[in-house]
């Protein structure tokens, strides 16, 4: 049976139903959207109208009565690279470059897929290390002391995600095991380490295990502040992959036995698949949180952008234009993260179009 | 035992004895690496150096600190800052995030703008570098001489924010105290009657006691402590630091966001059907808000709800970036001048474990006893 459509409102209708439909409606939009207007004016009048966009130095902006973008020119080179050796500063943005376009072509659905995703992976971020680390093809060496700003930024959430999604694949299977011993130990990493704060497992990372690991296994300060964060990322996304796994129907795993698949093929070939699709939308969600908090790392004492913007304030006499450095820094946070929470509204969209059928 | 039928076969036996054997060595390994680093640097073990006194001074605190203090003391003062703040910003957030919620949900078009900004804007923001921002704020504002006052009580300069804050003794707190403890027995004893008296009971037993409290006072000492200049600072009221502000400013508008999502959530998650069903039965919108609505989005929310408080907790260690001494800046502090590294980052670790489990365990009791019970 068909059923007719309600007949489509008109754009009028639609306004003052949302509107003005009852009298504390009439109220509430007048007041708050005089407020909003008066809002959009001042923020209006303060970042475009009023804004010094250009000035030798800080002087200049103390006259003004909007914001002192010079700041921006004067020290934008700093936040985005931060140490990173001047006369290399096109090495680190092409590198930032290099691993955004591989981040973004990941997120197109072409390339997923487990062998397309590992090439592309290892081509972006070898190209970023050989970029950032320099020592071939001419390139001259830059330690990772040196590096700082956007791609170290960058470098450490990419290194989160791709050493901690093994990790959190590993952990959700040891929690779901049929052995007692390693169900238990699995769920006990997973619930400690999900109470601590992540900022306590960086800081034991960066300056406790130095004190427990012989000298030959301790490694780089950032690689093991990179594994730390990777394992905290694991312990939550193993939790998300868990409850994917759970609401794989049991028939599907059946199934893959009755077609004679041996274990391991049933869970990587079936059921693993199945519960990443299903728990797309948590981790992206999970992924957003991880890049938000890699500016905890500025704590411990590593030089990314949270970090480099703060010295950029701290340098000479640019103190007082703290609202303009910390709202670029908050636009630069905000690209990174609107854009994937973004993209997981469409690839949510885009699924429950799929159940549909 | 089924449980540990896999105990039986042979390679899930050799498999977990192994697991069990690999934990037990690499655990030795670090503890034995550890106390031959800490043997060979010369530092003591041991817990002795907690009834030491530190010879550093904590900037911000809720009970008396001085240099002298001990290692002890000055941990539990670090563990009642995070504990301080966590639970304000809490209670902050959440009632701004109701708003926020209830905004979004309202129907009306500009209410609806106003909250998807502010959570898009204040979530996808780290909290470390709105945490940074709120502190720079309240360092850039002008000195006392020329502080914001607000209706001559609240005072806002770059030493903080400064509340009246009312001036009880020991004995006028005991009073307080008493009286509400028997109000709060009047009201449960009323209900156990099938009384509805009860709440009129209770607050008849706090005016009781203000009116003691007024009339018991010496004269010419005030009921609050107002703030007002003196000289180049600002005597009386409670005086909030800089870095407590904007910590509990960064934090409150950061989990608002947040909290404003999961409220949006469960006001949605509501059947319609049920709501008609109300309005059918003849209650009014309020009534329907009231008795049908928010119960049953709070029990949808409190599941998540319990996670973004937990979250709340833990984000609080993002003080140390300001100077606010929490509990993780006071053991990394203590780290650096005692060197007990291991003892430090054990009670590092237990004391977040206490509160986190603590606070999980006190909002799933919660949320079994007001899950509704049967099916749903």
């Amino acid at each position: 049976m068909d059923i007719a459509a309600p007949p489509k409102e008109s754009l009028a209708a639609w306004a003052h139903r949302r509107l003005f439909s009852t009298w504390f409606d009439r109220i509430v939009t007048l007041v708050f959207g005089a407020g909003v207007a008066w809002v959009l004016w001042q923020v209006l009048g303060w970042a475009f109208l009023g804004a010094v966009w250009s000035a030798p130095n800080s002087d200049a902006c103390a006259g003004a009565s909007g914001a002192c973008w010079a700041v921006i020119e004067a020290r934008g080179r700093l936040i985005l690279f931060g140490l990173y050796p001047a006369e290399e500063h096109w090495r680190s943005a092409l590198a930032c470059l290099a691993v955004m376009l591989t981040m973004g072509l990941s997120c197109w659905p072409l390339f997923w897929h487990v062998k397309r995703l590992a090439a592309l992976w290892v081509a972006g971020f070898g190209l970023f290390l050989v970029l950032m680390r320099g020592g071939v093809a001419g390139l001259a060496p830059v330690t990772a002391e040196q590096w700082g700003g956007l791609s170290l930024t960058l470098f450490i959430f990419c290194g989160v995600v791709v050493a901690g999604m093994p990790m959190a694949v590993g952990l959700a299977l040891a929690r779901r095991s049929k052995l007692p011993v390693v169900r238990g130990c699995a769920g006990g990493l997973i619930d400690v380490v999900r109470s601590l704060p992540l900022l306590t497992l960086l800081f034991t990372a960066a300056v406790v295990v130095p004190l427990m690991v012989p000298g030959w296994l301790q490694g780089d300060k950032l690689v093991r502040v990179v594994l730390a964060y990777a394992l905290f990322f694991a312990c939550y996304q193993a939790e998300i992959l868990r409850a994917g796994l759970q609401s794989v129907h049991d028939g599907q795993g059946e199934a893959a036995a009755a077609l004679g698949l041996s274990p391991a093929q049933r869970v990587f070939l079936i059921e693993l698949p199945q519960a990443f699709r299903n728990t797309l939308p948590s981790t992206i969600n999970q992924v957003v949180i991880t890049f938000k908090e890699t500016s905890i790392v500025t704590i411990i004492g590593f030089f990314e952008v949270m970090a480099s913007g703060n010295a950029a304030l701290g340098s000479g006499d640019w103190g007082r234009a703290f609202i303009e450095v910390y709202v670029f820094l908050g636009l630069v946070y905000f690209v990174f993260v609107f854009g994937l929470s973004r993209y997981g509204a469409w690839l949510e969209a885009r699924m429950r179009r799929g159940q549909r059928h | 035992m089924p449980r540990f039928a896999s105990f039986r076969t042979r390679a899930g036996f050799t498999i977990q004895v192994g697991l069990l054997l690999v934990i037990a060595l690499v655990l030795a390994g670090l503890v034995l690496t550890a106390r031959e680093n800490i043997l060979g640097q010369g530092m003591a073990t041991g817990f002795g150096f907690l009834d030491r006194s530190t010879g550093w001074p904590v900037n911000v605190s809720v009970i008396e600190l001085s240099a002298r203090s001990s290692y002890a003391r000055v941990l539990l003062a670090g563990l009642l800052n995070t504990l301080v703040v966590g639970a304000l910003a809490l209670v902050l957030a959440t009632l701004l995030g109701t708003v926020l919620g209830l905004m979004r949900v309202s129907g009306n078009l500009i209410l609806e703008i106003i909250g998807t900004t502010y959570v898009e804007i204040f979530r996808n923001v780290p909290m470390i570098l709105q945490a940074f921002f709120w502190y720079a704020v309240f360092t850039h504002l002008p000195s006392p001489r020329q502080a914001i006052t607000f209706a001559d009580a609240v005072v806002l300069s770059n030493r903080g924010l400064v509340l009246p804050a009312p001036e009880f003794s020991a004995t006028d707190l005991g009073v307080l105290a008493l009286a509400a403890l028997a109000g709060v027995a009047a009201r449960v004893l009323a209900a156990r009657r099938g009384l509805r008296a009860g709440r009129w009971l209770a607050l008849g037993w706090l005016v009781l006691a203000a009116v003691l409290l007024w009339a018991g006072r010496a004269p010419g000492v005030p009921m609050l402590s107002v703030p007002e200049l003196q000289g180049l600072r600002i005597a009386g009221g409670l005086t909030l630091k800089p870095e407590f502000s904007a910590l509990l400013v960064g934090l409150s508008l950061f989990g608002a966001a947040y909290i404003g999502e999961i409220v949006r959530g469960g006001l949605l998650s509501v059947e319609p059907g049920k709501l008609e069903a109300g309005r059918a039965l003849g209650l009014t919108p309020g009534q329907v808000n009231r008795f049908i609505r928010l119960p049953l989005a709070l029990r949808a929310m409190l599941p998540a709800l319990s996670n973004q408080y937990i979250w709340l907790m833990k984000a609080t260690t993002v003080g140390i970036a300001i100077g606010y001494p929490d509990f993780f800046a006071v053991v990394s502090t203590a780290i650096n001048q005692s060197g007990q590294t291991l003892e430090l980052l054990a009670i590092l670790m237990l004391g977040f474990l206490a509160v986190n489990y603590t606070l999980g365990f006190a909002l799933n009791r919660l949320n079994e006893r007001l899950k509704l019970k049967g099916r749903s």
